[in-house]
């Protein structure tokens, strides 16, 4: 057993199989927004479609999903790349600004969804 | 004539690796690999390699011949020469002692992890522990691994992380064990490979199956382990 205190779930299955439920999430959202685009869509349309609370709602589950998913991508990248093992001790340094860095981006991309859909 | 280019590297002298080109006759044979090593070690007898059962049974001679692992002894060159020139590496991603021989302390290290031995704490039958003729076919495709480390050392996340990622020959061996009706320790073994390392940093691009010599499917024994995970924690 590898201990990681930084990963989403702290397990791997838990992140795993958030990763695949989001994903999922992932794919109806930008579905159904291919859709109305394809569709053509005014700006009024466009903005009577995210007054609804249904639409709100489903935004707000897609970049939450969003952030879960890039957290997880991102940490494995992060864990493949910046290592001590590679890079001697800098590694370990560059691998924790990585993650704060990412998680700071991720935190305003979900405050600022907040800000635009209810703002 | 083959164009024959092989890695060197001493660390005790050498500041650096580097090929050295070797022209071997052939006579016009579909040799093995391992044949043609062994006539460059007639040339230049400095040259360094494993070998041992020269037949695919002991796994000691996995390396990458033009970008590809696997036992020199059981590849021909027509499988792998191309232009006429072969180029032998050692097994990527691991420490090199020297020349084509490499440090395989990580690769049995993630072995050692899986506990690759079967445990049963109830008390022992008179004459053998007993498997239905089903249970045993289960082992089949699981028991076959000749640890030559051809999968593991193709795998980019066994090369990035060695010490942390069993990697798919450790797994296959993990899940050998999962499989066996007559192994009573399911539970912990499986506990042991819930972290975000072990067993989940397998992406399933499949190099392992690729290249195992012996036909094995790792990515599907490490599918089996994650849907044992899933099942019993959700």
């Amino acid at each position: 057993m590898v201990r990681a205190v930084t990963s989403f779930g702290r397990s791997g299955l838990s992140d795993w199989l958030l990763q695949r439920v989001t994903a999922v999430i992932l794919v109806a959202y930008f579905l159904c927004i291919g859709a109305s685009l394809l569709g053509g869509v005014s700006y009024a349309e466009w903005k009577s479609m995210f007054e609804g609370t249904a639409m709100r709602i489903f935004t707000l589950l897609a970049v939450l999903s969003l952030a879960a998913h890039a957290w997880i991508g991102m940490w494995s990248v992060g864990t493949d790349y910046l290592t001590e093992r590679l890079m001697g001790k800098t590694g370990n340094v560059l691998r924790l600004a990585y993650q704060i860095g990412c998680g700071l981006v991720i935190f305003v991309y979900v405050i600022w969804t907040i800000q635009i859909l209810w703002g | 004539m083959l164009q024959v280019s092989i890695y060197r590297y001493n660390p005790e002298t050498d500041s650096a690796p580097s090929m050295q080109d070797f022209q071997v006759d052939t006579g016009g044979k579909d040799l093995m690999v391992l044949d043609v090593l062994e006539m460059i070690k007639a040339q230049d007898t400095t040259v360094a390699y494993r070998r041992s059962c020269r037949e695919g049974v002991c796994g000691s001679d996995g390396l990458n011949m033009n970008g590809k692992n696997g036992l020199a002894c059981i590849t021909a060159l027509s499988d792998t020469v191309r232009d006429n020139k072969l180029v032998i590496r050692p097994l990527p991603g691991l420490p090199v002692v020297r020349d084509l021989v490499v440090d395989m302390s990580l690769f049995y290290r993630q072995y050692e992890k899986v506990q690759p031995f079967l445990q049963n704490n109830t008390p022992a039958p008179a004459i053998e522990r007993l498997q239905s003729p089903e249970d045993r076919a289960k082992l089949d495709g699981l028991y076959e691994c000749i640890l030559c480390a051809c999968c593991s050392t193709s795998c980019p996340s066994f090369w990035w992380n060695p010490d942390r990622f069993i990697g798919p020959a450790g797994l296959l061996q993990a899940y050998r064990f999962l499989a066996d009706s007559r192994d009573t320790a399911t539970d912990e073994r499986l506990a042991k490979l819930d972290d975000p390392f072990s067993v989940f940093r397998c992406h399933g691009i499949q190099n392992c199956v690729n290249v195992c010599p012996k036909g094995l499917n790792p990515t599907r024994a490490i599918g089996h382990i994650r849907n044992m995970l899933l099942s019993r924690a959700t």
